[in-house]
């Protein structure tokens, strides 16, 4: 059993609008999966369906192998996006009513809160109320609720806005030592450079289709289209040597500093053999910079996108 | 503890911490009891002052008969001029002056006696001379017939027992409106309740969804659990509130009037206050107290099993209905201004009920309006509860019809909730625009 979640052909509709179609997915166990896709393509439709709160129309979900049932949202983590906390309510309290809604007993619930609040250095939060903290506190305690059950699936939606950039490092740090531990992760966003370091795997899915998923180097392997940036220390005039190279090779960019002598530029190659531009330009210059430009996941996006809509 | 209980344990929690609601719950008692009192004082102050009468007795009759009460005392004068008389009734700031001329013939006096007074004279100052003249008018008038005092005595004594007899049969018809009113008043009770408490549980639905924490819970448990622990929650709230109005509403009358003396039963004759919840138990326990054996005896003779065990039935079952549209409504809108729309088709029913209950039921319990309401399901927890009082069977509701009413009510609270909690589920998840009838409609069937 290495997926911790399987969806078949799973579907969606809203009255005329249809959410999710036939998406099918497979989510490894200890691993963090990213769920990309701009506003509105539907990964929040799929998230609820994980967590129960909305019913699928076609398909079936499996959870560690079994058929999702009510039984396994103690074993579900959820951050949504849209996010609060009882405003009246004291930290502690409310905390400890949100961990006791998961299953935790009480004395259970209040030995791992101390343990956590410590941790994030807000022990002394607990008897302040939610409306008195700032929404980047806030968040730090919506994040404990999440975890403090020890789930086995966690599911963060746009977990980091919200976040000053310290405390979403420590939340992203606090994100990658629950997957050592064992915790399978889903990371759903918007913001496709999020996801490359922190995903191993990740999906895209567009206007409720989904349009790729694999593993984040594979899929970076396959959309790799033979770019390279090179930079070169040269003695003499830049433009000279630049024209002797547009003669045999497809150069998109270019730049030249005088005063440093570096010319950088960015070539085309017709495939991946790098020998005959590697060969041509050590006979002119010294090379101090050959580097394969991989593709983001945003330019991987844009590229899938526009290939379905133009195949479409 | 379940999740269940934890919801409920949470939304009570909730709402008895809130400032408001400790406000409103010990300051509504003080307010009510207060207004009492003040009318009570008021009605008092409005009659109270003691009225001094100077008597001018020139004749030789009625020398002792003017004894002072309560709110009349007498001062005879002697030897004076009338002139003289209503002279100093003037400086020294009496209420008037009685002046009985000489004369050997009662019926002469009498007839040609005066009361002076600067204004017009109060009624109860001229009935309660008048009845110093009458009573011996009448012994004279019957001594004259051969009637001696001792069987004077004894017509008096015997028309007192006519006068009970009389007072009896009319306070058996205001058991009547007392019975309807104990009726209409438990309706009420449920009407204010359903107002107030629904709104409370709308407003918390609202809460939940600008607060956004709405989704991080339904992930944990269940909207429909969701949705009950909140009704139940917020209704076991209310009936903490209610209980201690009520209790601390009665310690406080029962102080102020052990302390104060103020004798609330005068309240009786000009109690035509609205029949609100604390109001009508106000008056129903002073009724109680303050009348007599019969009086106590026919409200022993209304069915209180059937009439309290039928309230707890309508209670719950037309509060779960009501709370549940409120609750289905409140996760409909993003804020409460949004909510006017959907409101006013929820109170309609209930105050058609109340309406219809007070005019139709109290004049003809039986009558094809008071039965088609007490069986139509949004409006027979009120209308039957009116009803009800009648007892069951012959004179009273047949017994058909109160089955027939309960087993509407439950069908309908089953349907009602089950759509409520289907677009509760889809609203708490909707944000940003006001959705129209038909959009309700349409969440239905998602």
């Amino acid at each position: 059993m290495d997926n911790i979640l399987v969806a078949k052909n799973v579907s969606k509709s809203y009255g005329d609008y249809t959410a999710l179609s036939n998406i099918s997915l497979e989510i490894p166990k200890n691993c963090i999966y990213g769920l990309l896709g701009p506003n509105g393509a539907g990964k929040t439709t799929f998230i609820r369906i994980i967590n129960q709160i909305t019913y699928l129309d076609k398909g079936e979900v499996l959870f560690n192998g079994e058929p999702l049932a009510t039984e396994h949202i103690s074993h579900i983590g959820y951050l949504p996006e849209e996010r609060g906390l009882y405003k009246s309510m004291k930290v502690g309290e409310q905390a400890l009513y949100l961990a006791q809604l998961k299953g935790l007993s009480k004395q259970d619930a209040k030995k791992r809160l101390r343990f956590w609040f410590d941790r994030l250095n807000i022990g002394d939060w607990w008897n302040k109320k939610i409306q008195e903290l700032s929404k980047g506190m806030a968040q730090k305690i919506q994040f404990i609720v999440t975890v403090l059950h020890e789930p086995k699936l966690l599911i963060f939606d746009e977990p980091f806005s919200g976040f000053d950039p310290i405390n979403a490092n420590i939340i992203k740090d606090e994100i990658l030592q629950l997957r050592d531990k064992g915790t399978s992760i889903i990371f759903s966003t918007h913001r496709m450079e999020s996801v490359e370091e922190l995903c191993e795997y990740m999906a895209l899915i567009h206007k409720s289709e989904k349009i790729l998923d694999g593993k984040l180097s594979e899929i970076k392997k396959e959309y790799k289209n033979n770019i390279f940036k090179i930079g070169l220390e040269i003695e003499q005039n830049g433009d000279t040597l630049l024209k002797q190279l547009e003669e045999k090779f497809h150069i998109l960019s270019s730049s030249f500093d005088i005063q440093e002598k570096q010319l950088d530029f960015t070539v085309q190659l017709p495939s991946n053999n790098t020998r005959d531009v590697l060969l041509e330009i050590s006979k002119q210059a010294n090379v101090n910079r050959f580097e394969e430009t991989i593709p983001s996941a945003n330019d991987i996006f844009i590229q899938t996108v526009n290939n379905k809509e133009d195949n479409g | 503890m379940g999740k269940l209980g934890l919801i409920i344990k949470r939304e009570y929690l909730a709402k008895v911490r809130n400032k408001s609601f400790i406000i409103m719950t010990f300051l509504s008692p003080i307010l009510i009891v207060g207004m009492i009192v003040l009318i009570v004082y008021l009605a008092k102050i409005n009659d109270s002052e003691k009225r001094i009468i100077s008597v001018l007795n020139e004749s030789e009759f009625l020398s002792k008969e003017f004894e002072p009460t309560e709110s009349m005392s007498y001062v005879l004068f002697k030897d004076l001029t009338l002139q003289e008389a209503k002279d100093s009734t003037v400086s020294l700031g009496y209420y008037g002056l009685l002046y009985l001329p000489k004369g050997i013939d009662l019926e002469n006096v009498a007839r040609s006696s005066y009361l002076f007074t600067k204004d017009n004279p109060n009624t109860s100052v001229t009935q309660r001379i008048e009845s110093v003249f009458q009573k011996q008018l009448l012994q004279k008038r019957l001594g004259k017939l051969g009637v001696s005092s001792e069987q004077f005595s004894d017509i008096e004594a015997q028309f007192e027992i006519n006068l009970a007899a009389f007072s009896g049969e009319k306070s058996i018809k205001g058991i009547n409106e007392i019975k309807a009113f104990i009726g209409g008043g438990f309706g009420y009770a449920i009407m204010m309740f359903i107002i107030i408490y629904g709104g409370f549980v709308m407003r918390s639905v609202i809460e939940e969804k600008t607060s956004r924490i709405i989704e991080v819970i339904i992930s944990s448990v269940k909207p429909f659990q969701l949705m009950l622990g909140k009704i139940i929650g917020t209704s076991l709230a209310g009936i903490t509130q209610f209980t201690i109005w009520i209790l601390s509403a009665s310690l406080l009358l029962f102080l102020i009037a052990f302390f104060f003396g103020i004798d609330f039963g005068a309240m009786d004759s000009n109690a035509s206050m609205p029949p609100g919840p604390i109001g009508g138990v106000a008056q129903f326990s002073n009724s109680l107290d303050s009348d007599t054996m019969l009086y106590a005896n026919e409200i022993l003779n209304i069915p209180w099993m059937l009439l309290i065990s039928s309230f707890l039935v309508y209670f719950v079952l037309g509060y779960l209905i009501y709370s549940s549209i409120y609750a289905a409504i409140g996760a409909a809108v993003d804020n409460e201004t949004d909510t006017q729309q959907f409101i006013f088709p929820i109170i309609l029913p209930l105050m058609l009920g109340i309406y219809v209950g007070f005019f139709s039921v109290f004049s003809n319990p039986n009558g094809p309006i008071a039965v088609g309401f007490s069986l139509f399901p949004l409006t027979s927890p009120i209308v039957m509860l009116m009803r009800l009082p009648g007892g069951i069977g012959e004179g009273g509701v047949p017994l058909w019809q109160l089955l027939l009413s309960i087993g509407l009510l439950i069908a309908t609270f089953l349907g009602i909730v089950s759509l409520a909690a289907k677009i509760y589920r889809v609203g708490i998840l909707m944000y940003g625009k006001r959705p129209t009838y038909k959009e309700l409609f349409k969440w239905l069937r998602y």
